[in-house]
């Protein structure tokens, strides 16, 4: 059974004060059913990705919630996988359809994070990390710093290698109207900014953001097939793992997508990575298997992963999380939603050129999830 | 013509240099000094609040005036750290003034803004010819919770502004409000500190207010940025109403003159004011200065003054009494960070 995403549409991402949950949803969905152009009345299910209504908003029950509010009348269901939900909610959407019990479904990532107070926001996020690791007082700036140190004192990557991922995103959310920040940036703004987990910068980290996305997905249609649809999962702390200078659960979902995919990472065009940290973005460059570890950092640098630099893979496009905002649980949707306009030649200014196959990679917590998903244009 | 009859500001001698909560913080001190636009603030000495801050306030209007104390008949006290939850400051203020017992007190409450809030009430008392003077005050001892953002920021001022419709250093020529329930800033009644929504204090509360009270105002009055001498917005820290006055197509220079914050923070109820005072120190008379406040919750008020002529034996009389505000900006004793603790009752 094929999958085909046939409908996608986004939200602008960013400080949406004036815009609620509710109306962030109604512009995605209706805007991914117009795209699609189906009626409510085909959609035979409804996957709602989101992980913070309930610490932060106080209604956890959002299947139904969503489903009364969108007039979609069918069976719905909340999909929560940290920073990860996003993806996890088409894999289910996906297998949903693979499975026979659907033909046509909905897929709503939406996060409205920025009406809580930062702490507020920050204690909600480590919902996503180990007792163990937030009992002790890391937060996820902290435990990527971790990381990012690791990978400096192992391969000598330097505070300029990091600080180019988040030039680079800035300069492709520069393209995006949907994106959160339209400035761009020089490595010297990244590294003058505010220390917020050395080596990290605040301009390293990704923003606190509100946005959604949708996906309509139908079986056996022609136009954007995903032919890999992958899920692995790690222990949820650090402290558990053999080695800090990879995320063995992003490792484990590519390998497991390119076989089934048949592609190899050679064949990716564009590719939507999770750059919640700079750091986090070379480690997946290095473990989805673009470039041997140890060495994607100075290729970022040469701008070999940049748009209208290179005519090969250029990554996150959009901006990433770090330029096009990260609002948690809409994010894995929007990177689907990224590489289905990239794949249909639709992506405006921040086109790839002859893209043809794509591949999104969203990560939960400090890679104790990671959803590999590859999209080719059939 | 309805305007200031006489106007007296009172800041509390004690700066603390935002280098040094800085330090105390292990922040680096330049990074917070250049991004507030404020290198120190003024601190309350530890018997000082909001009512005694008032009343040198209000004093320092009266020396500058003939007028006698009696002719008051309404008294509005605005403030965010009246010193009790029940029981008013405004009568204890007008008692030490000596007003007499012939007035109406009030005190008002709308964070930073209550001090304008009552210039426009009294305004209102004037030109209904209920009342011939008021004396609308703005005093704050402003609160804020260590290592919260706002302890940078937050200061102690007060002005007074006595209003009548006769010997006139300005003229009243119009003023707006515009309010919204949009709270980005707030104290429940029991607790110490007040919170704020973090960046939502800025374009939804901030520029949404300052900039909807200014666009009333300019229409109604009909005139635009080029008219008037000076601007003055309320001043929460140093980049708000730098933007706000660029936004609405006023020039620095025009802007400049009002600019207290850089030198004593934000008095809260008394930053708008506070500014308007430093400009009326220097204006000359048949300038127009447009002024807007600020207060959390959310609302501005706008006003556009003319100076008169009589300002000019005003600014003589406060040059030689040494109560112009430049006199009680320099007017310093520098406290370290334990110090400010102590004064402010946090240790």
């Amino acid at each position: 059974m094929n999958v085909s995403v046939v409908g996608a549409a986004t939200t602008k991402f960013g400080e949406l004060w004036g815009v609620s949950p509710r109306t962030l949803a109604h512009e995605a969905v209706e805007g991914a059913l117009a795209d699609a152009d189906i009626a409510k009345s085909n959609v035979q299910a409804l996957f709602v990705a989101n992980m913070l209504a309930g610490p932060l908003g106080g209604q956890q029950h959002l299947g139904p919630f969503f489903a009364e509010e969108l007039g979609l009348p069918v069976p719905a269901m909340t999909i929560e996988g940290a920073c990860a939900s996003g993806g996890l909610a088409v894999h289910a959407a996906v297998n949903s359809i693979r499975s026979g019990q659907y033909d046509t479904v909905v897929v709503l990532g939406v996060e409205k994070m920025t009406d809580h107070k930062p702490e507020d926001v920050a204690t909600a996020l480590m919902g996503a990390g180990s007792n163990e690791e937030r009992l002790a007082g890391a937060t996820f700036p902290g435990l990527y710093a971790i990381l990012a140190r690791a990978h400096m004192e192992k391969f000598g990557t330097t505070f300029e290698e990091l600080a180019t991922v988040a030039v680079k995103n800035h300069f492709h959310a520069s393209l995006n109207t949907n994106a959160q920040f339209h400035n761009t940036l020089t490595v010297e703004d990244v590294m003058k900014s505010s220390k917020i987990a050395d080596p990290l910068t605040l301009l390293e980290c990704s923003p606190i953001s509100d946005g959604a996305s949708a996906v309509v997905l139908t079986k056996n249609h022609k136009g954007i097939r995903i032919i890999a649809s992958e899920v692995a999962t790690d222990t949820i702390g650090l402290a558990q793992r053999e080695s800090l200078l990879e995320f063995e659960a992003t490792k484990e979902a590519a390998r497991r997508a390119y076989q089934k995919a048949g592609v190899t990472s050679k064949e990716i065009d564009v590719a939507e990575v999770h750059d919640c940290f700079t750091i986090a973005e070379i480690l997946a460059m290095e473990d989805l298997g673009f470039f041997p570890k140890g060495k994607a950092a100075a290729v970022i640098v040469r701008g070999e992963t940049t748009l209208g630099k290179t005519k090969k893979l250029v990554v996150n496009p959009s901006g990433g999380l770090k330029g096009c905002g990260h609002p948690v649980g809409a994010t894995g949707v929007k990177q689907i939603v990224e590489i289905v306009q990239q794949l249909r030649g639709t992506a405006g200014k921040r086109q790839v050129a002859k893209a043809r196959i794509g591949l999104a990679h969203n990560v939960g917590g400090s890679g104790a999830t990671a959803v590999v998903h590859i999209l080719k244009n059939i | 013509m309805i305007g200031i009859v006489s106007y007296g500001s009172y800041i509390p001698r004690y700066r603390i240099k935002l280098s040094d909560i800085a330090a105390a913080w292990k922040k680096i001190p330049e990074e917070v000094v250049e991004s507030l636009g404020i290198a120190e603030k003024s601190v309350p000495g530890i018997d000082e609040d909001a009512v005694t801050i008032a009343i040198e306030a209000a004093r320092n209007a009266f020396e500058s005036s003939a007028l006698n104390p009696e002719s008051i008949e309404a008294l509005f006290v605005g403030s965010e750290s009246h010193p009790y939850a029940v029981n008013p400051t405004s009568t204890i203020v007008g008692e030490l003034l000596g007003i007499g017992n012939n007035y109406l007190a009030a005190d008002l409450e709308f964070a930073c803004k209550a001090g304008t809030a009552g210039i426009q009430a009294i305004a209102g008392l004037i030109e209904a010819k209920h009342i011939h003077y008021g004396l609308a005050i703005g005093a704050d001892t402003a609160q804020s919770k260590p290592h919260d953002a706002l302890e940078y920021t937050s200061a102690a001022a007060g002005v007074a502004y006595i209003l009548g419709s006769n010997y006139l250093i300005a003229n009243l020529l119009a003023y707006t409000s515009y309010s919204s329930d949009t709270p980005d800033f707030w104290r429940r009644d029991g607790i110490r500190y007040p919170s704020h929504a973090g960046r939502f204090t800025g374009e939804p509360a901030y520029f949404a207010h300052v900039m909807g009270a200014s666009q009333l105002l300019m229409k109604k009055a009909k005139i635009h940025p080029s008219d008037v001498a000076y601007c003055v917005f309320h001043m929460p820290n140093g980049k708000f109403p730098r933007e706000v006055a660029k936004r609405l197509g006023f020039t620095k220079e025009q802007l400049a003159p009002s600019l207290t914050v850089s030198a004593i923070g934000n008095p809260y109820s008394a930053s708008s004011m506070l500014g308007l005072a430093a400009v009326l120190d220097i204006a000359k008379p048949g300038e127009k200065i447009f002024m807007v406040s600020y207060g959390s919750g959310a609302g501005s008020d706008a006003f556009l003054w003319e100076v008169t002529e009589e300002i000019v034996n005003m600014q003589r009389l406060k040059g030689k009494g040494k109560s112009l505000v430049q006199n009680q900006i320099q007017e310093k004793t520098y406290v370290d960070y334990v110090q400010y603790l102590k004064q402010t009752h946090k240790l």
